[in-house]
């Protein structure tokens, strides 16, 4: 009997859902801390949700190794992703082009995936990070490209050590992985440039 | 035999494939992450000839969606024959709605022009770039370029803006005038003239640059910092033109200078024709516009 | 009065009419058929398939006509058919001592394995014009050997025996080939997608690199080892099945090029080789492919870089006509914005130059610096 969850779940109108999804992305990695909803629908087998399967129907194919958390690695997911994207799962981390995170997964050193190279710093990984919520949690305020002169964000779900981790990343400069934080239908990106601070008391 | 020829390929929504789309797409999110840095990419052959804007055409294809409404410039105009030869094109292939209206576009993909009416939140820019690399002549050499790029070592262009100062008392550079974004990255904003180089610090709109030859993608995120290089005792300037335009009477916009005869005559009129078209519809009126009128009088 | 340029899309549909009127020609003659082109142009049709990667006669005839014979243009015009279509999948290697051959030379040897055979050469043929083809007169049937053939062996394979040339070589452990169409370039790049981009490279200049090591811009004291032209099996792999399947045969050029090699720490002395392979009958294509090829190899074998065949960047960056067609032509294109900036700055200097010399006893002006 054919696996439902593997071979089901995929973009109905593949070319329009992937432009519509990328655009999203496009538009909040062009705008950090602007929050964006994946419109397109995709059913990727649980537990990982459905706007960062829709992120990963869209970005992801053969020549992109993607890095899922163990919780990830074990479910459907997998062949979910090798059936309708094509793409690979690694078990590398340094060798992943994205990575997936399911929400409430631990949340893995951003300094242990791919950060380019000072040559090529576009050989790097981008995160993709299901939270809780992209609202209501601690305040922090965002700097940098893509903002006019800072935005404020409250995500809930990541770890306490967030912030710290993001001025690692942002202190390698050209170097570093980018960020996607999806909650539900709605995503909010983090690219390498951004400087995250919590908000002073 | 000729069965072969008529089994020709149909083509997908805006002509590229799902794969080339997705590799395209990619690159664009690793250039806005890295603003100003130019990401390598498969360029695909396109049905136009390379240096004709193929680099532009791939990254609007891949971004452009049916809700979108596409504008197309070459030297600011929307009629100027390789515009309308590319809009045309994703009229073909994407039957997307076109637009002159700076306005009215959420998607203007440009040759040599910024437009004069400040771009939005919303609207993206997309350029057709030749040689996307600043350091381009001053080194030949890519693996070179790549080191000065990877080092941050761009002594070589200061003093190659500096030589000018030397020579001629000038930045003899009008075009393709090089910049810095975000304090890390020279750039080159492809061949617009430095005129618009301001234009493109702190913009509202996002910038994506396509060098289809040269396999390159880079952008400018919306509210970036691009400075054009300069020197204290020397800064940048932009071209000032001495009258305003004939037909709309704009001040501090890009003229095109037109021979009007054999004996010297010339008039300048504004580049963006989108620009100059408004102005006149809302009643702005030019030395040569109003003389016309007066003549038909 | 001034009046703005409009009407281009007007313009350009007559401009295109008026193309299609001319390359149609006086419509008393007969419109030229695909078949004609193929049967008739075949080493055009072979040099567009070759430029173009991609194998097929009747599309790259249906480009020739389309382009009016303009070879690059038609060359271009399949590269951008050749881009929509799907990939299914790599062939295995082509295995050219398989070959059906109908022409194969050596300049090594005199007589060897399989002989030296002529095939359709235009080799020795006075170049004297043939007033015989200003008319349709009857051509002889070719006398063919009887018999088939067997696989004949390749002159790299003698010296092989000897120890005396280099190994075909092999790729490292867990190197895929790479597709020069699907990643972005990047030097320096190993042979595969060197060899991929000459493969596709414009014969007339690899023809000129290729000439300008023989005259002394980075020697390499080359013999024709081998030149043979003929039937190879295209076959793909099918993991599915647990063996490759044959995907038909196509027509190739290949030239083994020997040439010295004094030997190194490592290495005893021994002959080295360039290597060509072209799509369809391309002799002279492949011979400067695989010369272009040797002299790139200028780093493999410790030489100086001192010539431009040697230089890897410059030869790759510059051998595609598609691209380079493309960036010359477009200098047609309108450049008056551009243009505008330079007159601009053209003029100031101009004033200043003059004002300048109309004061020259003014010490003050400073002199150009050097």
């Amino acid at each position: 009997m054919p696996d439902t969850q593997i071979f089901s779940g995929a973009f109905a109108e593949p070319v329009f859902a992937a432009q519509s999804v990328f655009r999203t992305v496009m538009d909040c990695m062009a705008r950090p801390g602007t929050i964006g909803t994946i419109a397109a629908t995709a059913r990727p087998p649980q537990p990982l949700g459905a706007a960062a399967g829709a992120i990963a129907l869209t970005l992801c194919d053969h020549d992109t190794p993607v890095w899922l958390t163990p919780q990830l690695a074990k479910s459907k997911l997998p062949g979910w992703l090798s059936f309708h994207a094509g793409a690979a799962v690694t078990a590398e981390k340094q060798d992943a082009r994205f990575a997936f995170v399911e929400k409430g997964a631990v949340v893995p050193g951003f300094g242990l995936f791919a950060q380019g190279t000072q040559e090529y710093p576009d050989r790097s990984a981008t995160l993709v990070i299901e939270i809780e919520s992209l609202e209501g949690g601690r305040p922090l305020v965002l700097t940098g490209p893509g903002i006019r002169d800072e935005a404020m964000v409250g995500p809930q779900g990541l770890p306490d050590t967030f912030v710290a981790l993001a001025g690692a990343n942002r202190a390698m400069f050209p170097r570093g992985v980018d960020l996607i934080l999806v909650a539900g239908d709605r995503i909010l990106c983090l690219p390498r440039t951004t400087v995250i601070n919590n908000r002073e008391a | 035999m000729t069965t072969a020829a008529s089994e020709l390929a149909t083509y997908n929504f805006a002509y590229l494939d799902e794969q080339t789309k997705r590799m395209i797409r990619r690159a664009i999110l690793k250039a806005i992450a890295i603003p100003g840095y130019q990401v390598p990419f498969a360029s695909r052959e396109m049905p136009m000839p390379y240096g004709w804007g193929t680099g532009g055409v791939q990254v609007t294809a891949a971004i452009l969606g049916p809700e979108d409404v596409l504008k197309v410039i070459d030297q600011g105009a929307d009629d100027t024959t390789n515009a309308v030869s590319i809009r045309a094109f994703f009229q073909k292939v994407a039957d997307v709605a076109v637009t002159t209206k700076t306005r009215e576009a959420t998607i203007i993909q440009t040759r040599h022009r910024i437009p004069e009416e400040r771009l939005t939140t919303g609207q993206t820019l997309v350029y057709q770039v030749p040689i996307p690399e600043p350091l381009r002549f001053l080194e030949p050499r890519e693996t070179e370029t790549r080191k000065m790029h990877a080092l941050e070592e761009y002594g070589l262009m200061h003093v190659k803006l500096y030589e000018d100062i030397a020579r001629n008392g000038h930045i003899a550079t009008t075009y393709a005038y090089p910049v810095k974004v975000e304090g890390r990255y020279v750039m080159d904003p492809s061949p617009t003239p430095k005129f618009d180089n301001p234009k493109m610090h702190m913009s509202e709109a996002l910038q994506l640059f396509g060098a289809g030859r040269e396999k390159r993608i880079y952008a400018v995120p919306p509210f970036t910092e691009v400075v054009s290089l300069d020197f204290e005792d020397h800064p940048f300037e932009v071209q000032s033109f001495d009258k305003p335009c004939a037909l709309c009477g704009a001040e501090n916009v890009y003229l095109d200078e037109v021979v009007l005869d054999d004996r010297g005559g010339r008039m300048f009129v504004c580049s963006d024709t989108d620009h100059c078209e408004d102005r006149r519809d809302h009643g702005h009126c030019g030395t040569m516009l109003a003389y016309n009128k007066g003549a038909a009088q | 009065m001034y009046v703005a340029v409009k009407g281009g899309e007007a313009a350009i549909a007559n401009a295109h009419r008026l193309l299609a009127d001319r390359r149609r020609g006086d419509r008393a003659l007969p419109s030229i058929t695909i078949e004609q082109i193929v049967a008739q142009l075949g080493l055009a049709v072979d040099r567009v398939m070759a430029e173009a990667s991609l194998y097929d006669r009747a599309i790259a005839a249906l480009a020739i006509r389309q382009s009016r014979g303009d070879m690059i243009e038609a060359i271009f015009i399949l590269r951008a058919y050749r881009t929509t279509l799907p990939r299914f999948g790599y062939s295995v290697p082509l295995e050219t001592a398989e070959m059906q051959v109908e022409r194969r030379v050596s300049a090594t040897y005199k007589d060897l394995p399989g002989g030296q055979l002529l095939g359709p050469t235009f080799d020795y043929t006075h170049r004297l014009l043939d007033p015989s083809l200003l008319h349709d007169a009857p051509v002889d049937e070719a006398l063919q050997r009887e018999g088939g053939q067997e696989p004949i062996m390749r002159v790299a394979d003698i010296l092989a025996g000897e120890d005396l040339v280099e190994d075909d070589g092999a790729l490292p452990e867990g190197h895929v080939p790479g597709d020069l169409t699907r990643e972005p370039l990047e030097f320096p790049m190993p042979r595969d997608l060197r060899l991929q981009a000459l493969a596709r490279g414009d014969e007339g200049f690899l023809l000129s690199l290729g000439y300008s090591t023989q005259r002394g811009y980075a020697r390499t004291h080359p013999f024709v080892g081998e030149v043979r032209i003929g039937e190879v099996e295209v076959e793909l792999d099918m993991p599915e099945l647990g063996f490759s399947v044959s995907l038909g045969r196509i027509q190739v050029t290949e030239c083994q090029m020997i040439a010295q090699f004094k030997g190194s720490a490592k290495t005893p002395p021994q002959f080295t080789r360039g290597y060509g392979l072209v799509f369809g009958q391309s002799e002279r294509k492949a011979m400067a492919m695989s010369l272009v090829d040797r002299a790139l190899r200028a780093g493999e074998f410790g030489e100086d870089v001192v010539a431009p065949a040697q230089d890897e960047e410059f030869v790759i960056s510059h051998s595609d006509n598609v691209q380079a067609t493309g960036f010359v032509e477009h200098l047609k294109l309108p450049h008056y914005v551009d243009f505008q900036a330079e007159l601009d700055l053209v003029r100031r200097m101009r004033r200043e130059y003059e004002a300048a010399r109309g004061d020259k006893t003014d010490s003050d002006i400073p002199e150009a610096a050097e």
